[in-house]
């Protein structure tokens, strides 16, 4: 005789939530989290119950180190915070270094920051793109598209820098060399060959069924939740709060540009994604705009000193917006050729906080999406 | 945005009998902060968030800092035989921790207000009131304090290790702390802290 | 067999040749690396298999997300205190033979990041690597070139004899010791069967000795 289980656990008078619960370790090492990052999950089936990231894995201690070399050896540790846009890493920490010293820079370095900071957001929204699509199951092709278009602007880079990703380029007061010959020309051909790329990513992405369903209304969260958590960058505008670092605090000589914000609506998985689509195309803009005006002249402020940095005693506070969110340097300085004390503001760590919020409700497989959506690097999520 | 001078006078109204004090900055940047007492922390805070015309709702860093005991050399005139004598006499300036919070109002787009709360010591009375039922943001970086300054957060939703794994013992950002030698016998950073630690 | 009549034989459709070279040439030209980045190297290792440097043209391009269908591991980033016990794990797991690719300075030595109090000074301290491929990060190409060296090292393998490959002698360790983390360091500090501390070079000692 064939026994007949018993369903009547199955119903929802007579179930004990706890006892059906799974708890499940995710990482450090996951095939679709972008490195080694940890998230203890607790399922109901499943959906998610609770969600508590575990940090540390590659925690390598940039703060310490930075605290024992001088001003300058830190630029190149920069570089490996967020190791897709060690220029804007740079930029951040040269700006701190600036307050802190009270130094100018010339207007053509402040040019040639804008162009290489909004390169580098093109090239890490398009990466972004293409993990964003492998962490929905689309392993391939979307980060072939957006690996493709980003050898494009790595190229720019390497002729400029020397170096593909580690760029070790901006100095405090300017920038350390100037565009070798034709960069500018080349530049060009990369920006007015990106709408193409972007049109035909966008026609993949945005009218697609399945991805909509994968992303309209997975982890929305409201303005308010967000300011609290401290989100900043494409997330925090995705939920309708119109707050940009280079509108706000006008750093550098953004002012100097016409671009507009994207802002969001729902907050929620899709918004994120179309953020940094349409941000794309007003960085295009900008990269437009600086290419035709870029002055002639120096590029670095001749009083400023590089080897032997000593600041006047005092601290500052810098910060710019990365292409992930609000990335801040915190220097004291007691006279010494080292920072008393460095601090990274890591803006993929903050934006982390409301992970368990946005995916309590989800399933599992829609906390990978909502992952990818945060859009985080583990080089500076655990410095 | 309001001076630094009218937010103190502003929270020593609201908040009365709590210290508050304007520390000054003599760099160029010109970031002064604010000071203030730790019993007061909580009801600082939350004042600053509230508060319609300030609204600073957006609590940006939240970082640690490590001030060692300090030697201080002065001149103390000193009595003897009646006659004033000026001798030279070596005070130890007890050293503390500090926390230090960058705030900024994004409905207002102003900032940012620096806050500072200093502990007692670098040892025992190493508690301060957490901040972070007023900003979520400061959840993952207290416990980064926490983890790599040792500072205790009371009031924290979870007070763990944020980087380090659990077991681990000592707080690696103080000033003092000593890495562990990697049988690296010309490394430079290990021998010279090895040299520390015998002497 | 002497090399004409295998020539000759080659040309009556018979093919000759010794279980070494075919069952090395058959791996070597399959090399199944383990989807797994550690740093910033992780993001040159995925520019090497994507459209411009190809992977796929040597056979490795098939990133398997589970150690236990790997071959290859390429360590491709900081090992930090926190992660080493991990990587161990993940190699013990990975069946024989298996091969360890340590990518860029840091998987090498700690790289940049050796001073740091969390930073493991180079993976060969707990796992045997057979290719090292300097550069921080090393270009795509750079990784390439390591996957073609391994090749190379693979072809010249042998299964019999004293000088037997690693995975054909039943007496070497196909598991090596997970180090734990510690109240204050990861112990063991390094293996002791495949790492030894270098020696000691009194004469460019700067500071006096320790007394611990």
């Amino acid at each position: 005789m064939i026994a007949i289980p018993d369903c009547s656990f199955n119903t929802t008078e007579n179930r004990d939530p706890a006892a059906e619960l799974l708890e499940l370790s995710l990482g450090p090492q996951h095939p679709s989290t972008h490195g080694v990052f940890r998230m203890n999950a607790v399922l109901d089936g499943e959906t998610v119950v609770r969600l508590q990231p575990v940090f540390g894995y590659l925690h390598r201690n940039h703060e310490k180190i930075a605290e024992n070399v001088s001003y300058l050896a830190s630029i190149p540790y920069t570089d490996r915070l967020d190791y897709l846009c060690s220029l804007t890493n740079n930029w951040a920490y040269a700006l701190s270094v600036e307050k802190l010293t009270g130094l100018d820079v010339p207007e053509r370095a402040e040019y040639i920051r804008i162009i290489l900071a909004e390169l580098t957001r093109l090239q890490n929204h398009t990466a972004f793109l293409g993990f964003l699509l492998g962490d929905m199951g689309a392993w391939g092709t979307a980060l072939m598209y957006g690996f493709r278009q980003r050898e494009k602007v790595l190229d720019l880079f390497e002729s400029l820098t020397g170096s593909r990703m580690m760029s070790n380029y901006m100095r405090f007061g300017g920038c350390r060399c100037d565009f070798p010959e034709g960069w500018l020309e080349q530049a060009r051909t990369v920006i007015d060959e990106y709408p193409e790329f972007l049109d035909e990513m966008e026609q993949l992405l945005v009218s697609n069924e399945i991805l909509i369903s994968r992303t309209q209304g997975v982890g929305a969260i409201s303005p308010e939740r967000a300011i609290n958590a401290g989100l900043s960058g494409p997330i925090l505008r995705a939920t309708g709060v119109d707050y940009d670092i280079r509108k706000v605090d006008r750093y550098g000589i953004y002012d100097r540009f016409s671009f507009r914000i994207p802002i969001g609506d729902q907050g929620d998985t899709y918004d994120r994604m179309m953020m940094r689509l349409l941000e794309m195309r007003e960085s295009l803009k900008i990269l437009k705009a600086a290419i035709d005006e870029i002055p002639d002249g120096p590029i670095v402020n001749p009083k400023a000193k590089l080897r032997n940095l000593r600041p006047p005693e005092g601290e500052a506070y810098g910060r710019i917006e990365s292409p992930k969110g609000e990335l801040g340097f915190y220097l004291i300085s007691d006279k010494q050729p080292q920072p008393y004390r460095f601090r990274v503001r890591p803006p993929s760590l903050i934006n982390l906080t409301l992970l368990e919020e946005m995916s309590i409700g989800h399933k599992i497989a829609d906390v990978m999406v909502i992952l990818g959506s945060i859009d985080i690097v583990l080089g500076e999520v655990d410095r | 945005m309001l001076t630094l001078e009218t937010i103190r006078d502003r929270i020593l109204e609201a908040v009365p009998d709590a210290g508050v004090e304007i520390i000054s900055n003599p760099g160029p940047s010109g970031q002064d902060s604010l000071l203030v007492s730790s019993g007061h922390g909580l009801a600082i805070a939350l004042f600053l968030r509230d508060d319609p015309e300030l609204r600073f709702d957006y609590c940006s860093n939240v970082t640690g800092v490590d001030w060692l005991d300090k030697t201080v050399k002065e001149k103390v005139i000193v009595r003897e035989d009646d006659e004033d004598v000026e001798t030279q006499v070596e005070r130890v300036v007890p050293g503390y921790l500090e926390v230090v919070y960058h705030l900024y109002s994004i409905s207002k787009k102003h900032g940012p207000v620096v806050l500072r709360l200093r502990t007692a010591d670098r040892n025992e009375g190493v508690e301060l009131p957490s901040l972070t039922p007023v900003w979520k943001s400061a959840e993952f970086q207290e416990r980064e304090v926490l983890d790599l300054y040792g500072i205790r957060f009371t009031g924290h939703p979870d007070p763990t290790r944020l980087l380090m794994w659990e077991n681990f013992e000592g707080h690696p950002m103080r000033k003092d702390y000593c890495a562990p030698d990697d049988d690296e016998p010309g490394d430079p950073i290990t021998a010279r802290e090895r040299k520390e630690e015998a002497s | 067999m002497d090399h004409q009549l295998k020539k000759e034989l080659g040309k009556q459709g018979i093919h000759v040749t010794s279980l070494d070279s075919i069952y090395n040439w058959a791996r070597s030209n399959s090399m199944w690396p383990m989807q797994f980045g550690l740093a910033c190297c992780a993001i040159e290792m995925i520019a090497a298999t994507m459209a411009r440097y190809d992977l796929a043209r040597f056979g490795a391009e098939i990133f398997r997300p589970s150690p236990r269908q790997s071959d290859l591991m390429i360590v491709a980033g900081t090992v930090t205190k926190k992660m080493a016990p991990t990587v161990v794990r993940l190699y013990n797991q990975m069946p024989e033979p298996k091969y360890v690719i340590a990518m860029g300075a840091c998987a090498i030595s700690g790289g940049p990041f050796r001073d740091g109090y969390n930073v493991v000074k180079g993976i060969d301290r707990y796992i045997p690597v057979d290719i090292y491929i300097p550069g921080c990060p090393p270009r795509p190409e750079a990784l390439i070139d390591g996957i073609m060296k391994l090749q190379e090292k693979i072809h010249g393998q042998k299964l019999t004899g004293p000088d037997r490959a690693r995975h054909a002698d039943p007496d070497s360790p196909g598991e090596y010791a997970v180090p734990g983390t510690e109240s204050r360091d990861l112990l063991p500090r390094f293996n002791p069967c495949i790492w030894s501390p270098p020696a000691r070079q009194t004469d460019s000692l700067e500071y006096p000795e320790s007394k611990i």
